[in-house]
């Protein structure tokens, strides 16, 4: 059993983006917040901070889940993946490649989100319905864009990497 | 918008956790996904000395079929619960309640016994475990106790666990046979609270007349609960019978008023959502 005590920093290790990574978290430390102050990843973003408008969410071993309603310490020794992690070698990924092609974000705040639930979503449903697509979006704000091109791009992005794959 | 300090312990088994909570009583929070104690601790509408971690206690998350029940353990995501097809076959009900759940993202974390314990009065998953007539387990140093869906949920976010208490599991019954089962909620938004939620499950006979009902309503009152419904068996079960049975449970319902709707709206909510979510239930009873 763990017993991490309260108000003391505590070493916590996260294998990010195929790297593994330590810092310091309290135990109330926010998986966003070690993410951002302490490993200096930005690109995950806050936006709500209690699980409601999806702008923080990452892969937690291969899931999509928010990063604001969970501490690092719970998190010690998981796999994440964040926006940082996508593009490779400095590509965008096809993903990424689509939302640019459909104007898919405009402000982008809530952009870092959406791009780590497509990413798990596809993963499970490489062939997705509209309807689909629009149902695991609801999970997410974007005041930008009225959604439409969001949901174009990731019926994009699935018939790319399925023709990749061909 | 951050949480208080708290001590994080996280038991690797049942028997740590109960030792936890007897030590810290009601000052102690069990975490599971955190989809719900997550935002109170972030708002500090939860200050709790200490977090109880059991999503790593071995085990917590199996599906077990026992006799007539099948049992779910608490740590069981929302999301695993989907992918299992034999619970999904087994529980119709929670198979239609669960895609209303929050949303892909939540449910990837959330636990079906997460959602029991929290006791939301618009939550699905005690909608459906108290429409069945289902079952929650509870572990203390004092011993295992199994307590009724109906008497487990008290009032908003209260329920009978004792502070020393830990929700391990909760007991669905296998689907009866021929039963019919549907599930609906008005929302403003999909995924958001229910402003009312209606649960059914519904037996016919050869002769399409009712021998077994089960109407839950959620979001009405201040805890989900089950309908009398006993005077309309025996009648056949069609659109007119559906919308009398709505019409007396909106009646018998003493519902809340909030800043989402007034009792009166939500009156008349169970009685037409009632209406359609029982003729498709009675729609969707087998022929025996």
């Amino acid at each position: 059993m763990l017993r991490l005590k309260a108000g003391m920093r505590h070493t916590v290790a996260l294998k990010v983006n195929g790297r593994t990574l330590t810092g310091q978290a309290e135990s109330r430390t926010l998986l966003t917040d070690f993410l951002r102050h302490e490993l200096k990843l930005f690109g995950t973003h806050v936006g709500c901070e209690h699980g409601v408008c999806g702008a923080c969410t990452v892969l937690v071993d291969g899931r999509a889940v928010r990063s604001c309603v969970q501490y690092a310490v719970e998190c010690d020794g998981a796999e994440i993946r964040t926006v940082e992690g996508l593009a490779q070698a400095g590509l965008l990924n096809e993903l990424q490649q689509a939302f640019n092609r459909h104007h898919a974000l405009q402000c982008g705040f809530c952009t870092p989100g959406i791009l780590m639930s497509a990413t798990h979503f596809l993963a499970d449903n490489p062939d997705p319905s509209e309807a689909a697509v629009r149902d695991m979006l609801s999970g997410h704000i974007c005041r930008c864009t009225g959604y439409y091109p969001i949901v174009a791009a990731i019926l994009d992005a699935a018939r790319a990497v399925r023709e990749a794959k061909k | 918008m951050k949480p208080v300090a708290f001590e994080y312990c996280r038991p690797d088994s049942i028997a740590e956790a109960v030792a936890l909570l007897d030590e810290f009583g009601p000052d102690a929070s069990v975490l599971a996904g955190g989809m719900s104690l997550g935002p109170m601790l972030n708002m500090r509408l939860a200050r709790p000395a200490a977090l109880i971690d059991v999503k790593r206690v071995q085990g917590m998350d199996s599906v077990v079929a026992q006799g007539a029940q099948i049992r779910t353990g608490a740590t069981l995501s929302q999301a695993a619960a989907m992918r299992d097809a034999h619970l999904m076959q087994s529980v119709p009900l929670l198979r239609l309640a669960l895609p209303h759940v929050g949303h892909f993202q939540t449910r990837n974390r959330g636990t079906l016994g997460g959602s029991v314990a929290h006791a939301d009065p618009s939550s699905e998953i005690p909608l459906a475990l108290a429409t069945l007539g289902g079952a929650v387990e509870l572990v203390s140093k004092r011993g295992t106790r199994r307590i009724a869906a109906r008497e487990f949920f008290v009032d908003v976010l209260t329920t009978a666990r004792e502070s020393d208490e830990l929700l391990t599991a909760l007991l669905w019954p296998m689907r009866r046979a021929n039963a019919g089962h549907a599930f609906d909620e008005i929302c403003q938004r999909h995924g958001d609270f229910a402003i009312v939620a209606i649960a059914a499950e519904a037996v016919v006979d050869a002769n399409r007349a009712l021998a077994h009902l089960a109407l839950g309503l959620g979001g009405v009152e201040s805890r989900p609960t089950v309908a009398n419904t006993a005077a309309f068996l025996g009648r056949t079960a069609d659109g007119t019978l559906a919308r009398e049975i709505a019409a007396a449970a909106a009646d018998a319902a003493d519902p809340m008023s909030d800043l989402k709707a007034t009792a009166d709206y939500r009156r008349a909510l169970v009685r037409a959502s009632g209406a359609a979510v029982l003729a498709a239930a009675f729609a969707n009873a087998g022929r025996p």
